[in-house]
């Protein structure tokens, strides 16, 4: 059997993974895309608790954290499409008309 | 009706949210119908209430408490004693008869409104201040009246001189205000309360009488009564607060905001029957205060100014009255003041109104016969002033001169004579205001000679009502001690008084006592009458005889300059003899924002009054300049505020975990 | 084995499900009516708010822990619940005449105003973790959308972007400390997490981490230095209804669920969190108040003074006792009404083709309407803090309660801090009253809504300032079921 480390040490490098690539990642679908990895990356840990725990919890917690993200990614592709409509860019470094 | 004591400030409030609100647009013209019956009514319902009072009742009434924590409790609430009931009547008939006078003053001015929503937000504050039941309210009350005098002082604010007066009030009054505050902390970290009737329950309780305690809090207590009050040294910026309008003057600074601390004085009795030290501090500082002022007085050429001198050195009077224990004295003559000291400005500005804005008594003279009603009232007031029976003024100031010598307290005998010395002064310098005012023949410019006319009714009224009370107020203190006025206010003073006897030197008899003060005062009009009506050459001859002391006097002893050295020049010399470094160098180096400089410069702009430009913009400068610093840290990119986020959490992180 | 719902349970959320209805029924609604009527889909949802408020009430009585202690029905929900149906509805009567100002005026802004209320109301009612980020997500994507409602407008559409990266950003990381507490206690539910809590080493380094995550996670919705960065831009470009809207119901909602989660779930560890909000509220008053003296643009000052005022509003969680969290809920009641009214002041100023948003936009307002500028003065001395407004009141009762608790020197920073507020609170003033030059806005918005907005909230602020007792009684009373 998988020792419950395993799980949460890749969990853990998976969220790392996600967190480097919003930080440097320039296109906003691949951000996204970064984002959904550390969700998962917690669906994950969620998923391998309550299996040691032997409780359900977590893993209901782990379908509406899915659904959740869907909905996440519906707005925010229909944010990114009227952001696009009017810039012609997905790149975040030339998104800052608002600073300072 | 003394449950309906709320409404007496209450409707001054209305007056200032409806003027506010509605004055520039749709009142206008009219702002005078809406503060003077707010004044009227609020004078009619205190009547009420002083009546009910007269018959015995009082009211320690809480309306609310408005915010507590823990043991600090801060009430909405409302103290009605014969003193304050006093102090109410006065604040509100006054206040009528000056809002009355300023329909006519203050005719066809572009801020005709502004003025009657200050003047009413005044009253307000002034009505607090006197009606609180604790320190704290008291404290909000005088923080408002500081508020509106410096809204009043530069009411004209496009002119600089008015602008930069009410900057002077302002500055001055903070140092006085930092005391009262540091007091009200000390009562309340002592007491756990700040309301009067526990305060003065518990120091009488735990202190005893000179304990360092008792001595640092009414100490700290009086420093904000300076400043208000305009004492020693605390006094400049009174006279330069004679810059906003004439009923401003009148109002605020003579008859009520500046007795404010005087009223303070004596509500805090308890406190000060406990420290001998401070007694005796607040007497010597009134008494030389009623003799500086009055000296400084007999020289000024500016009508205004003179009558501004007397008023710091009439409220000198009243601290030397509370300094020897006797309150009552010092109220009575407070409300006395406030009818004579509101008739002598009313007075000068009808004067200044009909001149056209001349404010020179050297360009006065003869105006007698052309403003019989100002200039027979003024007589009264300067009467009452001076101190002849059976005016007001003589009833009061004798009492406080009698209380003086009587009071049995260590070199009493020259508390007397400084206070006599002052009413000679007194006398002198009223009457050479009338003499060269309103009789003499006519300097005036010949431009507004054939202009001269009495008043209109709105102001001559006022005036003559105030000249009736300055003539027979003086009577509820008759005979001394046990007058009509004294029966009603003892039971305030009481634990005062036992103190006081308890200590009684043998006085002299007291109609012996009186006769002398009228001879003083007499002998006062009676060498100005020498000198401005009979022997005109005598003043000129006399100041150069004694010329360093006429200019010591004309100069008001180089006050003004003197802090200008101690605190700018002074300031400044240190810096550069520390630093050995040129203007240039100095600024330059505050600009490069060294801590050091900018610590010595915030020193040398002290007094400057360019402490509101100065220093407050060179904190702000330093606030300003990390702003802009920080600002730059939002770049608008949206991954330097991930990469913020981020590299926080694993700072905290690092920082619980292995630290 | 009990039955996983009763009669009872559906009681306890009937609000929301009134308020849902109401939300579905104005989408439908816009659907039915002609262009131009849209207005009428706003005064409906007013209805749906009242309606609510209707069922809150009826519900109210009803104290009970619904759907096996997932949903709890309090005092303390009772008085978030109530504030957010005000939120709502100052929000709509604001917005009624701004969006056909803006070009927008489409129905489905008010149905996303009220889903975005229901996500508030969840996370306030949440007792279990579960529960509180369904709730937080419903309210998050709701106001992602109205931060972008202006589709042709670039700053608008860049506003709904960054808030939404940095949101979705956010959650994962609540997410992850979520996911360490369940797999520390076994539970998600917060109360049999405190139970299992407070039989374990407390010195466990992922216990910790959890802390820190879930602050984190929290402290971005409330915006807490550091995790503020993405607010200025956000209330900047967003419409300036959502910015009142985002300025006031996310910081409510956050503080609901952070004072659920840190003195329900993991009160044992009040003695390690207790030292980070101390920092992280110095941190943020002073970064807030410093960066807004710079703006220029009274949106993004209004954006930074808000985040000052989440530090002082940290300083009641510091100081932890019933008086603190009770100065926390008052203090939050009378920050909705003062900041709502100043964006409302902004709105009033916002014309056809011309935003209003710059502080110089407020010269010589005194010339031409002096009631308008009075209010506007108004509003900045509560949140100045200056007697006798409400600003005052809850600025004294919070300091007070860090004083009482022994944080002086916390209590000190925060007087300091509200000196340098006043800088550039006044300067608004300044220019409203010393500046006779007129500025480009040649009239005030006509609208009677946006004017009862105002009045409610100048009302609320001078009755709370004046007579403060019943209302610090509510947020008293409100604290049973949670201390």
């Amino acid at each position: 059997m998988v020792p419950l480390s395993a799980y949460l040490i890749l969990s853990a490098f998976l969220f790392a993974t996600g967190v480097v690539g919003v930080a440097t990642r320039r296109n906003v679908l691949i951000i996204f895309m970064s984002i959904e990895l550390m969700l998962n990356a917690v669906n994950l840990a969620f998923v391998a608790f309550s299996r040691f725990l032997h409780s359900m919890d977590g893993q209901i917690i782990v379908l509406f954290v899915m659904t959740v993200a869907a909905a996440e990614v519906a707005v925010g592709l229909a944010i990114i499409i009227a952001l696009f409509r009017n810039k012609e860019t997905v790149d975040v470094a030339e998104i800052n008309l608002m600073k300072w | 009706m003394i449950q309906y004591i709320w409404l007496v400030p209450l409707f001054p409030l209305l007056g200032v949210v409806i003027n506010g609100l509605f004055g520039r647009q749709y009142i206008k013209e009219k702002a005078h119908w809406v503060a003077i019956p707010a004044t009227a009514l609020s004078f009619l319902v205190a009547l009420g209430v002083f009546f009910e009072v007269v018959a015995g009742k009082t009211l320690n009434w809480d309306l609310y408490t408005w915010v507590a924590v823990g043991d600090f409790t801060a009430t909405l609430g409302f103290l009605v004693d014969p003193l304050s009931a006093v102090m109410m009547l006065v604040v509100t008939f006054v206040g009528f008869l000056i809002h009355v006078y300023s329909i006519g003053y203050m005719h066809g001015d572009s801020g005709y409104y502004r003025f009657f929503a200050y003047m009413n937000l005044f009253m307000f504050s002034m009505l607090t201040l006197v009606l609180a039941n604790n320190y704290f309210l008291m404290f909000l009350g005088w923080e408002g009246v500081g508020l509106c005098s410096y809204l009043l002082i530069g009411f004209w604010f496009e002119k600089k001189s008015a602008a930069d007066a009410g900057k002077k009030a302002f500055v001055v009054n903070r140092v006085g205000d930092a005391g009262f505050l540091l007091g009200l902390l000390l009562i309340w970290s002592s007491f756990g309360s700040l309301r009067f009737s526990e305060v003065f329950e518990a120091a009488g309780q735990t202190l005893e009488v000179g304990s360092t305690l008792a001595t640092a809090i009414t100490l700290l207590l009086f420093l904000g009564a300076v400043g208000k009050s305009a004492q020693l040294p605390l006094y400049v910026w009174l006279p330069d607060a004679m810059e906003g309008p004439t009923p401003v003057s009148a109002l605020i600074h003579a008859a009520t905001m500046v007795t404010a601390g005087v009223y303070m004085v004596a509500r805090s009795n308890p406190l000060y029957n406990l420290a001998p030290l401070s007694m005796d501090v607040v007497a010597w500082v009134g008494a030389l205060t009623a003799v500086f002022a009055a000296s400084i007085a007999l020289t000024q050429n500016d009508i205004k100014r003179v009558i501004a001198y007397s008023t710091i050195s009439q409220l000198g009077y009243m601290f030397l009255a509370a300094g020897v224990g006797a309150y009552a004295s010092g109220i009575f003559h407070l409300a006395t003041h406030a009818f004579f000291k509101a008739l002598l400005f009313l007075g000068a500005g009808s004067v200044i109104h009909a001149l056209r804005g001349e404010q020179d008594i050297r360009r006065m003279g003869g105006l007698l016969p052309h403003m019989k009603i100002t200039g027979y009232t003024f007589l009264i007031a300067a009467l009452a002033n001076a101190g002849i029976p059976p005016f007001a003024g003589f009833f009061s100031k004798d009492e406080i001169l009698f209380a003086a010598i009587s009071s049995g307290r260590p070199f009493s005998f020259y508390l007397w004579a400084l206070g006599a010395l002052g009413a000679f002064g007194t006398a002198f310098y009223m009457f050479r205001l009338f003499f060269l005012t309103f009789t003499g023949e006519s300097r005036v410019d010949r431009h507004v000679a054939h202009h001269l006319h009495e008043s209109p009714p709105n102001m001559a009224i006022p005036l003559a009502i105030l000249g009736l009370f300055s003539v027979i107020a003086g009577f509820a203190g008759f005979p001394p001690e046990k007058g009509l006025y004294h029966r009603f206010v003892a039971p305030v003073f009481e634990g005062g008084h036992n103190l006081e006897k308890a200590a009684h030197a043998p006085a002299p008899p007291e109609a012996l006592m009186a006769f002398i003060s009228v001879l003083i005062a007499a002998s006062g009009i009676v060498t100005a009458y020498l000198f401005y009506l009979r022997r005109r050459e005598l003043p000129d001859r006399l100041a150069q005889r004694f010329h360093g002391f006429y200019q010591l006097l004309f100069n008001k002893y180089w006050v003004d300059e003197l802090y200008q050295a101690i605190f700018v020049d002074f300031g400044k010399w240190l810096c550069h003899r520390l630093w050995g470094f040129d203007d240039r160098v100095v600024d330059g180096a505050v600009n490069g924002s060294s801590w050091l400089t900018i610590a010595f410069s915030w020193g040398s702009d002290w007094y400057d009054l360019r402490i509101v430009d100065g220093v407050v913009n060179r904190i702000a400068d330093v606030i300003q300049g990390g702003s802009q610093v920080f600002k730059r840290a939002q770049t608008g990119l949206i991954q330097n505020y991930i990469l913020a986020m981020a590299l926080g959490i694993f700072a905290i992180v690092t920082i619980y975990l292995f630290l | 084995m009990s039955p996983p719902f009763t009669i009872n349970d559906l009681w306890a959320i009937s609000p929301e499900m009134v308020l849902t209805t109401a939300a579905i029924i104005l989408l439908i609604l816009d659907f039915l009516l002609p262009p131009g009527r849209r207005a009428v889909v706003g005064y409906t949802g007013l209805l749906g708010i009242g309606a609510t408020f209707a069922a809150l009430g009826a519900s109210a009585g009803v104290r009970a822990e619904a759907f096996s202690g997932m949903y709890l029905s309090d005092p303390f929900t009772l008085f978030f619940k109530t504030i957010f149906l005000l939120i709502a509805a100052l929000i709509i009567l604001i917005s009624l005449n701004y969006l056909s100002v803006e070009g927008v005026d489409q129905g489905e802004y008010y149905a996303l105003v009220l889903f975005a209320t229901v996500g508030m109301m969840i996370m306030a009612a949440s007792g279990d973790l579960l529960s509180l980020y369904i709730g937080l997500e419903t309210m998050s994507l709701s106001i992602y959308v109205l931060a972008g409602f202006l589709r042709k407008d670039r700053r608008s559409n860049e506003a709904a972007l960054k808030y939404l990266l940095m949101g979705a950003f956010s959650s994962g990381i609540l997410l992850y400390g979520m996911t360490l507490l369940y797999g520390l206690s076994g539970s998600t539910n917060l109360k049999a997490i405190s139970r299992t809590l407070a039989a374990q080493d407390l010195h466990n380094p992922a216990l910790t981490l959890a802390m820190i995550l879930l602050a984190a996670g929290f402290g971005f919705k409330i915006a807490t230095v550091p995790f503020h960065m993405y607010l200025p831009d956000a209330y900047e470009g967003a419409p300036t209804s959502v910015t009142a809207f985002m300025s006031v119901g996310p910081k409510a909602a956050g503080f609901a669920v952070l004072l659920r989660v840190f003195l329900l779930a993991i009160p044992s560890l009040q003695g390690s969190w207790v030292q980070l909000f101390y920092v992280l509220s110095v941190l943020t008053m002073t970064v807030g108040n410093v960066v807004a003296i710079a703006q220029k643009n009274i949106k993004r000052m209004l954006a930074y003074s808000s985040i000052a005022h989440v530090g002082y509003l940290l300083i009641g969680l510091v100081a932890g006792s019933p008086l603190g969290i009770s100065a926390i809920l008052l203090y939050l009641l009378v920050y909705i009404l003062m900041n709502v009214g100043a964006f409302a002041m902004v709105i009033l100023l916002c014309r056809q083709g011309l935003r209003g948003d710059q502080i110089e936009d407020f010269s010589g307002l005194a010339q031409k309407s002096p009631l308008a500028a009075a209010t506007m003065l108004i509003f900045l001395l509560s949140l100045a803090g200056i007697p006798p407004t409400g600003g005052f009141v809850a600025k004294f009762y919070v300091f007070g309660a860090a004083i009482k608790a022994g944080y002086v020197l916390l209590a000190v920073i925060a007087v300091v801090n509200t000196a340098i507020s006043l800088f550039y609170y006044m300067r608004v003033a300044m220019v409203m009253y010393m500046r006779e030059e007129p500025s480009p806005i040649t009239a005030l918005s006509p609208s009677r809504p946006l004017h009862w907005a105002l009045a409610i909230a100048i009302l609320g602020i001078l009755i709370i300032g004046v007579y403060p007792g019943p209302f610090l009684g509510w947020a008293w009373v409100s604290l049973t079921g949670l201390l």
